[in-house]
């Protein structure tokens, strides 16, 4: 979680610097979700991200180097500065990519569980997306899908409360978008999503269910990004005091408290995960600032597998 | 006995399919009834009872799911093989070929492939009218990081079925419905038509016509009625919208001088915009005797009335006469 915060709190003061161009969705706040989500799979279990994604991928065990060097446009990146911030992905842990369009992982999620029913694999497909994407035909074809076929996916719905500027009472027929799994006769449940023991406790179940044989869940963990929507937002529609109210439950300082007081962890265990999270970002970042800048010559690279056309002519 | 084997153009495409998919556990097949119904035009068959009903695999009535689900199970090292019931479904699911398979290896950073196969029955002459019956391979032609073929000939779809199934790049094959009874030669071992490669179908000196799909085959009845007053037609299959063989169109303009361009799509910015274009660019063009010629569906949608739907596409008249005055110069 510590990786996650810094790691996009130093993307951020890398924009401002004008160290990167393009813009970027930080999920400050939001951390508890991709981790909880994320801690207990294997790099054989795929996750399709969001537009929001960088907690995701870091909590799907992606190296912040390898990170910074993409935003920073550098052929050592995970897209070797091709996607960016918001294709951010890494096919070695599982990561098959953020997504640029509301709803877009969602087929590709349920399509990924089925290549893994095709093989009779245990491993599982969880889907990242947004309260903004409950509302997307994307989000209902894919659960319909995945219940009738019963693949082996999870579909987490990371509410934080606005899809960009709209509130979910604004946009949202149902108070929880859990409720809607009803409609897709798959276990759907609500869970507070800046708590970590909530968020991995219902992931628990949804993967057992799903590694068993028993079909898809809706996973809902309700959330709040402390910083707005993408670079452009200037804030018009939420109250200063909103944003206190959620910071005031910041899900960092609620996970080290609930660490120490179970004694999983001491103030100085916590605080030397600190210091060696500083490390890893100084460490990433100065690697990605001595990154490769790709040549314009390589433009044409990965368009298709094979490269045999130019602008559409065959070679 | 096997050389003069026929077979019709859906058959063929069915027989290449069940070869793929006994070559290949991963290879499956989904869309809208194409199981127990054998699909919309009878293209898959009875395949859902020599393969079962997981690999021939009858999707709910939902293109941008069934589709996306198609792409996600391609990057995740599945094989499938997505039938639209008509191609002009595909506008439901635009999101997840455009967006997400045509991009997808190459935001990557060309770590993914994204091996799917969708098949697309297009065409007028149905009495389908607007909403089934359009030509819509040069919206997808646009598109880098998609193949888009397009066959004219039983032979020509088998193979492009299993050449798309092998290739590792998502892959269009567009199907004219008016085509699917067609009979023909079809070699029964599995094999591949090279994509990106078009074919002349008839060899003549005075002008190129470059066609795809059923244009081939009324091209090449023109082309039969016209050397009967002594003009001599070469006939292009353009085969591959995307990408386009350029080299087999240049190399046939220099040596006949005139081009005519025929196509069902729109004519506006269709794929004879494009040829004309790539040839006003090459050296072809310093050769040319006339002005570059197309003839292309009409700007306006697909009417239903027959009369009104025969004049909406290019007939085997208008391309005679268009190929005379192109030739002959307008009298």
């Amino acid at each position: 979680m510590y990786l996650i915060r810094r790691f996009e709190e130093m993307a951020e003061e890398s924009y401002v610097r004008g160290l990167t161009h393009g813009t970027m969705h930080l999920s400050i706040g939001q951390e508890a979700t991709a981790v909880g989500i994320c801690m207990d799979l294997s790099n054989a279990d795929y996750i399709t991200s969001t537009h929001r994604g960088h907690g995701h991928c870091i909590g799907k065990g992606a190296e912040v180097k390898y990170m910074f060097a993409e935003f920073f446009g550098k052929e050592e990146g995970y897209c070797r500065g091709r996607g960016g911030s918001m294709h951010i992905a890494d096919p070695a842990t599982g990561n098959l990519g953020a997504n640029g369009i509301v709803g877009g992982g969602l087929p590709l999620a349920t399509g990924a569980a089925l290549a893994i029913k095709q093989r009779g694999a245990k491993d599982v497909a969880v889907c990242f997306f947004g309260d903004g994407a409950n509302n997307e035909g994307a989000f209902h074809e894919s659960l319909n899908i995945a219940a009738v076929w019963k693949l082996p996916v999870i579909f987490v719905c990371e509410n934080n409360q606005y899809g960009m500027s709209v509130s979910t009472a604004r946009s949202t027929a149902v108070k929880d978008v859990a409720t809607r799994a009803i409609a897709y006769a798959m276990p759907g449940v609500t869970v507070d999503g800046n708590s970590v023991a909530d968020v991995a406790e219902a992931m628990a179940a949804a993967t057992e269910l799903a590694r068993s044989g028993g079909g898809p869940s809706l996973i809902e963990c309700k959330t709040y990004r402390t910083k707005g929507h993408s670079r452009s937002d200037r804030n018009r529609y939420r109250s200063k005091d909103e944003i206190e109210d959620w910071k005031s439950r910041d899900p960092i300082p609620m996970f080290e408290t609930e660490l120490e007081s179970h004694g999983v962890a001491t103030r100085t265990e916590i605080d030397g995960l600190r210091e060696s999270v500083e490390k890893e970002i100084q460490d990433g970042f100065d690697f990605a600032t001595k990154g490769t800048d790709p040549v314009p010559a390589s433009l044409m690279q990965g368009v298709t597998t094979t490269g045999d056309m130019q602008g559409g002519v065959a070679t | 006995m096997s050389d003069v084997r026929e077979l019709s153009f859906s058959a063929a495409i069915q027989e290449g399919l069940a070869q793929a998919m006994e070559a290949d556990p991963r290879v499956f097949l989904m869309g809208e009834d194409i199981g127990v119904y054998g699909g919309a035009f009878q293209v898959t068959g009875d395949l859902i009872h020599r393969f079962g009903e997981d690999r021939v695999r009858d999707t709910p009535i939902s293109e941008l799911g069934g589709a996306g689900v198609a792409v996600g199970a391609a990057v995740a090292g599945s094989r499938p093989v997505y039938e639209f019931q008509f191609s002009d479904f595909s506008m439901l699911a635009m999101e997840q070929i455009v967006n997400q398979a045509a991009k997808m290896r190459f935001m990557l950073g060309g770590k993914v492939s994204v091996p799917v196969v969708f098949r697309m029955p297009c065409g007028s002459g149905t009495g389908a009218a607007a909403q089934h019956s359009q030509s819509l391979e040069a919206w997808f032609g646009h598109v880098p990081g998609l193949k888009v073929l397009e066959p004219s000939t039983p032979e020509d779809a088998k193979g492009m079925v299993l050449a798309a199934i092998a290739d590792p790049d998502p892959v269009l094959v567009f199907e004219h419905k008016l085509l699917y009874k067609m009979k023909g030669h079809v070699p029964a071992e599995m094999y591949r038509t090279p994509i990106g490669k078009a074919v002349v179908r008839r060899e003549g000196k005075q002008a190129t016509v470059v066609a795809a799909a059923i244009m081939v085959h009324k091209a090449l009845e023109a082309a039969e009625v016209l050397a009967s007053e002594g003009i001599d037609i070469e006939v292009i299959d353009l085969r591959s919208i995307r990408p386009i063989d350029t080299a087999t169109i240049i190399e046939s303009v220099k040596k006949t001088t005139r081009l005519a361009c025929v196509y069902e799509g729109v004519k506006t910015l269709g794929i004879g915009s494009e040829i004309s274009a790539l040839i006003a660019e090459s050296e072809a063009f310093d050769y040319l005797d006339a002005p570059i010629l197309r003839l292309g569906g009409a700007e306006s949608p697909m009417p239903y009335s027959p009369i009104l739907e025969k004049a909406a596409v290019p007939q085997t008249e208008d391309i005679i006469a268009a190929l005379r005055d192109l030739v002959k110069g307008r009298t």
